[in-house]
C-alpha cells in the first residue's frame, strides 16, 4: 500500500532535480522569448479578428505596408512597402512595394495580394468584424454593406505588380499609422484560395503548417490554451536582422498565475502586473517592473436616457466628485489621471475638462434639484464579473462622500454586461477604450449617433458637425482643433465621465533589449532581441 | 443482467437527452449573443455572421439541428474559436483533463485510503487525531488557496517544480496541480475509508480473529479492507467525475490547456456548440463513473450482489 506513494515520492524528488535550469535560461540559450499573452488568440486570420491579444501574434507573422518603429510612435519605417507618397490634400497615396520580397513559401508578395487581402476584408460574405478600419478607403463602406457590388469602384487600384494606389472617401494625413493596423495586413492569395473561396470563413489556410506568412516569424505550433510558437522565417526581406529565433506565446490568463510564472523563470514578459503587486514589485525588482503610457482611456458610461442621468449637470456633478488622483494612486497604479477622454497622442492634446472639484459637485448637484444628494435616484454602476471590483467600490465611495448618493454596483458577466450596454438596459457602467491607431477619431468617432459603442443614448448634431468638419479638412493642425473642439463640447456635456489614462504594468527581464515605451505597445518582434552574455 | 445493462443504458441515454434540451435552451435565454464585443461589430456584419452560423433559424430549428449534429457526432464549429470545429478543440482539451484526473486520482487514492486505514487501524491515538485533523484542512481548504500556495513554494521559491504550464510527456508539470486537485479528494476518501473500516472493524468475526490472536495489521488489511472500502469506493464514481470536470480553478492557477477553461469561456461568449459538447461529455462520464462505482460496490459487497 505505501509502495505507491514511496515511488511518487522517490520519482518527484528525481524530477525536482531536473529543475535546474529555468525555461528562461533555456529559451536564453535557444534565443526565444517567452511572452505571457494573456490569452489564446481566437484565430490567426487578421480579417475575422478583433482583439490586441491576436495582434500581438498575428504582428510577428505578417507585415502590413509600414512597420512599427520600436522607438517612437511616429516613426514609420518601411514595412512590405519601401516608399510611399500622397498628393496635395491627403486623399490618394501611392505605395511602392518591396521588388523581390516573398512570402515564406517563396511565392512572391505583390500588390495583387494586398487588393486581394482589401477585398476579402471588405467582401459582405465574409463578414469581417473589423472591415470599418478600411472605410477611410473611397466606396469601401458602400461595397461592405453591399450597397455596390463591384470592387473596381472601391478606391484600390494596382498599376503594376509593386504599385498600390489608394483613394480615399477624405483625407487622411496619418494613413501609413493606419496601415499598421492587422486589418490592412495581406494575406498570401495563393494560399487562401487552395483552402477556399476568397470569402469562406472556415477554411485551414491559418492552421501550422498550412499558414504562410511575410512577417520576421512563421507559425510553427498552436496548441490550444497551452502555447503558441513562431519561429524565424528566413526568406522576410529584413531577416538579416531579426534577432530572436523564435517567440512562444503562452496564454496565461491569471495575472497572479503570470507573475508567478515571471518570477519562477518561466517567461521573459508578461502581460499585466495585478495592480496590488505593484508596490511590491516596483520595491523588490524596480528594473524589471515596467510602467509604460497606453492608448487607452477607462471611464463610466452614462445612460442618459435615464431621468436624472438625463441632466448633464447631474452627469458633470457625478463627475467632478471623483478624485481621479487618488484613485490612481491607491488603486489603478500607474495609470494617470484623466482630464478629458482622449489620452494625448502626438500633437494632440484635449483641452482639460473635469477634475476633482466636491464644492461645485455638490452645487451643480443641488441645482439639478438633488441638495445634499438628497431625493437622488438610486442607480446602480454595472461592472463585469471579472473586474475591477476595487475601482468601482472606490468611485461608489467617492460618490457617496463627496455627494452623499448611494450607487449600487451590479456584477455581470461579460456576455450580460455587454448586452446590457447595447440595449441601453442599465444606469451607469464602467467601461474601457483602447485606440486602434495614434489619432482622436479612434476615441471621438465612437459617440456619434447610431454608433454601436455609444451606448449612453447621448448624441450631438454639433458634436457631429465637428467631426465632419475635421474629416474633410486636409490641413492636420486644423483638423485636430477641430477635433480639439468636439472633444471639448463632448466633455462638458459627460455622456460619459472618463476617469484614468492607462497604463501598462507588466514585468520584463533585463537580458529582452530592443524594446521601449509605445503608446501602442506595438513593439515590432524583429528587434527584439535576447541579450545574454 | 442483460436486461438491467439496457435499462441502465435507456436511462442513461433520456437523461443525456433531458441534459442537452434543458442546457440548449437555457444557453439561449442568457441575454446576449455570440458576437458580443467590447468594440460593437456592425449590425451589417453581425446579421451576416448569424446567418453562417445559423443563428438566424427559428430556436426549435436550431435545436433540431444540434440535436441532429451532436447524435451525428458532428458538432459543428465554435463561434468563440472563430469557426474551429468542436471536435477538434475537445480532442485537444480533454485528454488533459483526463491525464489531469487520473493523476489526480491516483494521488487522492494513494494518500486517502492508507490514511484511513491507519486512523480506523489506531483509532483515537495521535495517528488518528492526526491524520483526521490534516483531513478536514484538506476538506477546508480549496484549492485556489492551495494551488497558488503550492506553486508559490514549490515552483516560485523553490524551483522544484514548474509553477505553471502543462506538458503531457513530462511529468514534473503534472505534480503540483495533481497533488492540489487530489487533496481534497483524498480528505474525503480518508474519512469514508476511516468510517468504512471503524464499521467493520466492530464486526464479530474481528472480535473473533482477534481472539485467536491474529494481528492487528493483518486484520485491517486482510480481513477488513474489502467492506471497510465499500463508503470510499461509492464515492469514488462521482468522484472521479467532479476531479475532471470540475478543475477549472485548477486549470487557471496552472495555466492547464484542458476543456474547463473551454467551457467557462464558451458560457461568457454563448457559444453555444462548445457548451453543449463539455456538458454532454461530463454528464456521460457521471453516468459512466457511477455505474462503474455501482459494479465496484457489488463486487465487494456480495449481500447487494444477492439481493440485486
Amino acid at each position: 500500500m505505501f509502495r505507491p506513494i514511496a515511488v511518487l515520492t522517490l520519482s518527484s524528488l528525481l524530477l525536482a532535480s531536473c529543475q535546474r535550469e529555468t525555461q528562461v535560461e533555456r529559451a536564453n540559450r535557444e534565443k526565444i522569448l517567452l511572452v505571457g499573452n494573456g490569452d489564446d488568440p481566437k484565430a490567426l486570420d487578421p480579417h475575422l479578428v478583433t482583439g490586441v491579444i491576436e495582434h500581438n501574434v498575428i504582428r510577428a507573422v505578417l507585415e502590413g505596408l509600414v512597420a512599427d518603429d520600436p522607438e517612437k510612435d511616429t516613426g514609420y519605417p518601411p514595412g512590405a512597402a519601401t516608399s510611399w507618397e500622397h498628393n496635395a490634400d491627403f486623399t490618394e497615396w501611392t505605395f511602392h512595394l518591396r521588388p523581390g520580397a516573398t512570402w515564406s513559401d517563396g511565392a512572391p508578395l505583390t500588390a495583387h495580394d494586398f487588393e486581394f487581402s482589401y477585398h476579402r476584408n471588405l467582401h459582405p460574405d465574409l463578414a469581417a468584424p473589423y472591415a470599418e478600419m478600411l472605410y477611410f478607403i473611397k466606396n469601401a463602406e458602400a461595397f461592405n454593406k453591399g450597397e455596390i457590388k463591384d470592387f473596381k469602384e472601391v478606391g484600390v487600384a494596382v498599376p503594376d505588380d509593386y504599385t498600390l494606389k489608394l483613394t480615399l472617401r477624405e483625407p487622411v494625413s496619418y494613413l501609413p499609422g493606419v496601415t499598421r493596423h492587422y486589418s490592412w495586413f495581406p494575406v498570401p492569395k495563393h494560399v487562401v484560395l487552395q483552402f477556399g473561396k476568397m470569402t469562406d470563413r472556415f477554411t485551414k489556410w491559418t492552421e501550422p503548417g498550412n499558414m504562410v506568412s511575410n512577417g520576421p516569424f512563421v507559425l510553427k505550433e498552436w496548441k490550444l490554451n497551452n502555447r503558441l510558437e513562431v519561429t524565424r522565417n528566413p526568406r522576410y526581406w529584413d531577416a538579416a536582422n531579426v534577432k530572436l529565433n523564435g517567440i512562444r506565446f503562452i496564454p496565461i490568463e491569471n495575472f497572479y498565475s503570470e507573475t508567478r510564472a515571471y518570477l519562477a523563470g518561466q517567461i521573459h514578459t508578461g502581460y499585466q502586473v495585478p495592480p496590488d503587486l505593484v508596490d511590491k514589485l516596483k520595491a523588490e525588482r524596480p528594473a524589471e517592473l515596467h510602467q509604460e503610457p497606453y492608448v487607452g482611456s477607462q471611464f463610466v458610461r452614462l445612460n442618459t436616457t435615464k431621468p436624472g442621468l438625463d441632466n448633464p449637470k447631474v452627469r458633470m456633478a457625478l463627475s467632478l466628485a471623483l478624485d481621479r488622483k487618488a484613485l490612481c494612486d491607491a488603486i489603478l497604479k500607474g495609470y494617470q489621471p484623466a482630464d478629458s477622454l482622449t489620452p494625448q497622442m502626438g500633437d494632440y492634446k484635449p483641452d482639460p475638462v473635469v477634475g476633482f472639484d466636491p464644492e461645485r459637485a455638490r452645487k451643480l448637484l443641488a441645482e439639478a434639484g438633488f441638495p445634499e444628494g438628497r431625493g437622488f435616484p438610486r442607480y446602480s454602476l454595472l461592472i463585469r464579473s471579472s473586474g475591477a471590483r476595487t475601482t468601482a467600490e472606490a468611485l461608489q465611495a467617492m460618490w457617496k462622500q463627496h455627494l452623499g448618493v448611494l450607487i449600487d454596483i451590479q456584477a455581470k458577466d461579460f456576455g450580460s454586461y455587454i448586452s446590457a450596454q447595447q440595449s441601453l438596459n442599465f444606469d451607469m457602467a464602467a467601461a474601457g477604450w483602447v485606440g486602434d491607431y495614434l489619432d482622436p477619431s479612434t476615441f471621438l468617432l465612437m459617440w456619434t449617433e447610431g454608433n454601436g459603442n455609444n451606448n449612453t443614448g447621448w448624441s450631438s448634431k454639433t458634436f457631429e458637425g465637428l467631426l465632419n468638419d475635421a474629416a474633410h479638412q486636409a490641413d492636420p493642425a486644423q483638423r485636430l482643433d477641430k477635433f480639439k473642439q468636439a472633444e471639448l463640447l463632448l466633455m462638458n456635456e459627460q455622456p460619459i465621465i472618463p476617469f484614468a489614462w492607462q497604463a501598462r504594468n507588466y514585468l520584463q527581464r533585463p537580458e529582452v533589449g530592443g524594446w521601449h515605451p509605445l503608446l501602442l505597445d506595438n513593439h515590432p518582434w524583429k528587434a527584439v532581441s535576447i541579450d545574454t552574455p | 443482467m442483460f436486461k438491467n445493462l439496457l435499462n441502465r443504458f435507456l436511462q442513461a441515454v433520456l437523461v443525456l437527452f433531458v441534459l442537452f434540451t434543458a442546457t440548449f435552451f437555457l444557453v439561449k435565454a442568457l441575454p446576449g449573443g455570440p458576437f458580443q464585443s467590447e468594440k460593437a461589430i456592425p449590425q451589417h456584419i453581425r446579421a451576416r455572421m448569424e446567418e453562417q452560423y445559423g443563428l438566424k433559424k427559428s430556436l426549435p430549428e436550431q435545436y433540431v439541428i444540434m440535436l441532429k449534429n451532436f447524435i451525428t457526432g458532428n458538432p459543428g464549429v465554435s463561434t468563440r474559436l472563430e469557426g474551429r470545429e468542436v471536435t477538434e478543440v475537445v480532442a485537444q482539451a480533454f485528454p488533459v483533463s483526463l491525464q489531469l484526473g487520473l493523476v489526480a486520482m491516483f494521488v487522492a487514492v494513494t494518500i486517502g485510503i492508507p490514511a484511513g486505514c491507519l486512523a480506523a487501524a489506531k483509532k483515537n491515538s495521535l495517528i488518528d487525531t492526526g491524520s483526521m485533523t490534516v483531513a478536514m484542512i484538506g476538506i477546508c481548504l480549496p484549492s485556489f488557496v492551495t494551488g497558488p500556495l503550492l506553486a508559490e513554494y514549490f515552483g516560485r521559491n523553490l524551483h522544484w517544480f514548474p509553477a505553471m504550464g502543462w506538458s503531457t510527456v513530462n511529468p514534473s508539470t503534472w505534480i503540483l496541480p495533481a497533488i492540489t486537485l487530489g487533496l481534497a479528494y483524498a480528505a474525503y476518501i480518508s474519512r469514508l475509508t476511516r468510517a468504512g473500516m471503524l464499521d467493520t472493524l466492530s464486526q464479530d468475526f474481528v472480535r473473533t480473529a482477534r481472539a485467536k490472536g491474529v494481528p492487528g495489521l493483518q486484520i485491517v488489511f486482510r480481513h477488513c479492507l474489502r467492506g471497510g472500502l465499500i463508503p470510499a469506493v461509492a464515492y469514488l464514481g462521482p468522484a472521479f467525475a467532479g476531479i475532471i470536470s470540475g478543475s477549472v480553478v485548477i486549470e487557471t492557477v496552472f495555466q492547464i490547456p484542458g476543456l474547463g477553461r473551454h467551457f467557462i469561456k464558451a458560457i461568457e461568449s454563448r457559444d453555444a456548440g462548445m457548451i453543449m459538447a463539455p456538458v454532454l461529455l461530463f454528464g456521460s462520464l457521471v453516468i459512466a463513473a457511477n455505474f462503474v462505482t455501482d459494479l465496484l460496490t457489488l463486487w465487494l459487497n456480495p449481500r447487494l450482489r444477492k439481493s440485486s
